[in-house]
């Protein structure tokens, strides 16, 4: 179970060290339940994604119910409640990028990898993702590998790029 | 801090800079070009070629030609370099000892250049905006130190409702009217806050102004919490936006350490501070009252209006939101004057707007042109047209909640009320290009799907109509749709346009409304396609 609130600083007693760098940023924003959208966006970061243990000591920290919690994090499309792949490999479908094609590289990753998007491949190596409009559009189409953006793809392009990925 | 060191400051950084400066954009879109490896191997070669006095190389905001980047600008004499490789480098230094360069040069005056008014990104791609000496240099804080200390919050308020500056978030409030509308509330705790959930997909404008010229933007809410009486602004900005939310954090923290921000700014009673809130992902934040909950740490929920913000809106507090773009418009308004402002523009809507040009256009990339200008000039002169020799079917503004301007109506001047009368809007300025290629049932269809995945469930109308609409518009796709999936399809639209709770529902069904107004034809052609194959008979396939 996770410790109470009624502990200044607890230790979480998985003895995960994460949860004590959680606690310092919690700390700074001196547990204010407003904090939330940080708080949970530096989970992720700690975390990789927001396994029910981390919310449960999330909303026990700041004091809030655990549905007000879930109902948070699961309402943005930027918390993810399962775990992603090593690489994330992001389509944009932004009109811009859609209207030059992006949806057929989509089709061509789907293909490629053997996966829909929003899944992860079996090894846990790549997750395919689709963005609503980076505001790259000026080199449309996009897709973003690991937080790198690259401009003017092809079906050809995307396809190297996805071999690449699952070389390393 | 006081005018004299402002100004002083101002000539020191003036003094500083070296005859020749070569200028990067490292702007989002540039920089995923590899703009970082042009600038570094620029910056060798001026060693190399012991130009270190002579010439500087600094990375600076969107430089606009956004298609064509990775883009380098050299100043005073004029240069813009097009597609720039890291290769290019040493030829770009060489010419700026009078030899021929290799390297792309762009035609300076290239329509898509010389129509540009920057108003908004004047100092856009001209200074570095990691560094708050060179907004200072180019007369950055002036207009806060002339609001403060020249003006009553009063005469800052008039100053802007007779400007006639309308919200650029896309619904055109008088900014003037809003901001009186705050400052009439009883004194006490007040907020400002600046909208930068840019979510229209194919839009960056805000981004691009964030990431050019940030202090402008931190400039314009000071002046806003001066003249509505606020002494604490949050700017909320999307997590899709990193580099935005980067140069915004250093600049904060270096307008704090001048003394810029904080308490008794221009030592005057003045205090300001600023905290950004970083989104989630949700397009629906964009809607004032939803941006309200995201900042207080909820779920991104609409809620009815009124009460308004303006009356009950953070913390229940009055609370000023403006848009980006709106509070990049406050500082030229403060310094050059509402009647200068006034005269750009048309009769009801003044001044510029920015627009990011995108889809199947020759020249992508952002523009700041005066209200007024027609759509044709901005697509087929500034933007060159279709590439390949195609023509333009449609220009789509407005995002998921606009429309489209059909071809036959590309004379139509860019103003709030002109685009209403079309039936699509402002918007935040994403203008998205289509050929005659593009199926328009299609892009109905995709703007549906993104309002059906972005609508936030609390209102019935919202949450099951657009996935009823996206249902029935797939049906079209799929040549399954019969005439009365038709008249379906028109009553279930005006449905959700009358009953929907917030902006996103309300506005949903636009693109269907404003494709069925202009391309009726395509749905009608769809249906015929579907029944003709109906009357086929089946070919069984492999007995």
């Amino acid at each position: 179970m996770p410790t109470t609130i009624e502990q200044a600083n607890p230790e979480h007693p998985s003895g995960d060290r994460r949860f004590h760098t959680l606690d310092i940023t919690l700390q700074r924003h001196h547990y204010q339940p407003d904090s939330l959208i940080e708080v949970l966006h530096k989970a992720q970061e700690f975390f990789g994604y927001l396994e029910e243990d981390v919310l449960i000591y999330i909303a026990k920290s700041l004091k809030l119910p655990l549905s007000k919690v879930y109902g948070t994090a699961t309402f943005y499309h930027l918390f993810s409640l399962k775990p992603t792949g090593v690489h994330r490999c992001v389509v944009c479908l932004g009109t811009a990028c859609y209207v030059k094609g992006s949806q057929t590289l989509m089709d061509r990753l789907e293909e490629k990898l053997g996966i829909r998007v929003g899944e992860t491949t079996a090894d846990g190596q790549i997750s395919l993702l689709e963005a609503r409009c980076v505001g790259a559009c000026g080199i449309a189409p996009v897709m973003v590998i690991d937080g790198e953006v690259m401009g003017h793809q092809t079906p050809e392009t995307v396809l190297v790029h996805a071999q690449n990925l699952e070389n390393q | 801090m006081d005018v004299s060191e402002l100004q002083s400051m101002a000539k020191q950084e003036r003094d500083r800079q070296k005859p020749h400066r070569i200028l990067c954009c490292t702007a989002a879109g540039c920089l995923s070009s590899g703009a970082a490896k042009v600038k570094a191997r620029l910056e060798e070669e001026v060693n190399i070629a012991g130009l270190t006095q002579a010439a500087e190389v600094c990375s600076v905001g969107c430089l606009r030609f956004c298609g064509h980047g990775p883009l380098v600008a050299v100043v005073p004499d004029g240069l813009l370099y097009e597609q720039v490789t890291p290769e290019n480098a040493l030829s770009i230094i060489t010419a700026l000892q009078g030899k021929a360069t290799e390297a792309i040069l762009t035609d300076p005056h290239h329509p898509f250049l010389t129509h540009q008014m920057p108003i908004v990104l004047e100092n856009s791609g001209k200074i570095n905006p990691e560094r708050i000496e060179e907004y200072i240099a180019v007369g950055g804080y002036q207009s806060l130190h002339q609001a403060l200390l020249e003006m009553t919050p009063a005469d800052v308020v008039t100053e802007i409702s007779r400007s006639g500056l309308r919200g650029r978030g896309g619904g055109g409030y008088p900014t003037g009217l809003k901001w009186a509308t705050v400052a009439k509330m009883p004194t006490g705790q007040k907020y400002v806050v600046c909208n930068a959930d840019e979510g229209d997909p194919g839009a960056f404008m805000d981004r691009s102004v964030l990431e050019s010229d940030p202090h402008r933007v931190l400039e314009g809410m000071a002046i806003a919490g001066y003249a509505i009486g606020a002494h604490h602004g949050f700017i909320y900005v999307r997590a899709e936006y990193p580099l935005a939310i980067q140069h915004l954090q250093t600049a904060i923290h270096q307008a704090k350490h001048y003394g810029l921000l904080g308490s008794q700014i221009f030592d005057s009673p003045f205090d300001f501070k600023i905290d950004i809130r970083i989104g989630a992902g949700a397009f629906v934040c964009g809607e004032e009252t939803a941006l309200i909950h995201s900042i207080e740490g909820g779920r991104g929920t609409p809620r009815p209006r009124p009460p308004y913000p303006a009356e009950a809106g953070l913390w229940q507090c009055p609370t000023l939101i403006n848009n980006v773009e709106t509070f990049a418009n406050i500082v030229p308004i403060i310094r050059q004057g509402a009647d200068w402002y006034a005269s750009i523009g048309t009769e009801k809507s003044k001044g510029t707007k920015v627009f990011a040009l995108t889809g199947k256009v020759n020249h992508a990339g952002l523009i700041e042109v005066p209200m007024g200008t027609t759509v044709r000039q901005i697509v087929e002169v500034m933007g060159g047209g279709v590439p390949d020799g195609g023509t333009v079917k449609s220009v789509q503004t407005g995002g998921p909640s606009g429309g489209c301007i059909p071809a036959a109506e590309l004379d139509t001047p860019v103003d709030y009320e002109s685009l209403l009368k079309l039936g699509t809007m402002m918007g935040s300025g994403g203008m998205i290009v289509m050929d005659d290629q593009t199926n328009m049932v299609q892009i109905a269809q995709f703007y549906m799907d993104f309002c059906r995945s972005e609508s936030c469930g609390k209102c019935i109308p919202c949450r099951a109509g657009t996935v009823q609409l996206h249902q029935l518009l797939s049906k079209f796709v799929n040549r399954e749709a019969t005439l009365a999936d038709l008249e379906h399809l028109e009553a279930l639209c005006h449905m959700v346009q009358n009953t929907s709770l917030c902006g996103l529902g309300i506005s949903a069904p636009n693109p269907v409304l404003s494709t069925l107004r202009y391309f009726r034809q395509e749905y009608l052609d769809l249906i015929d396609q579907g029944q003709k194959s109906l009357h086929q008979p089946r070919v069984e396939l492999g007995r």
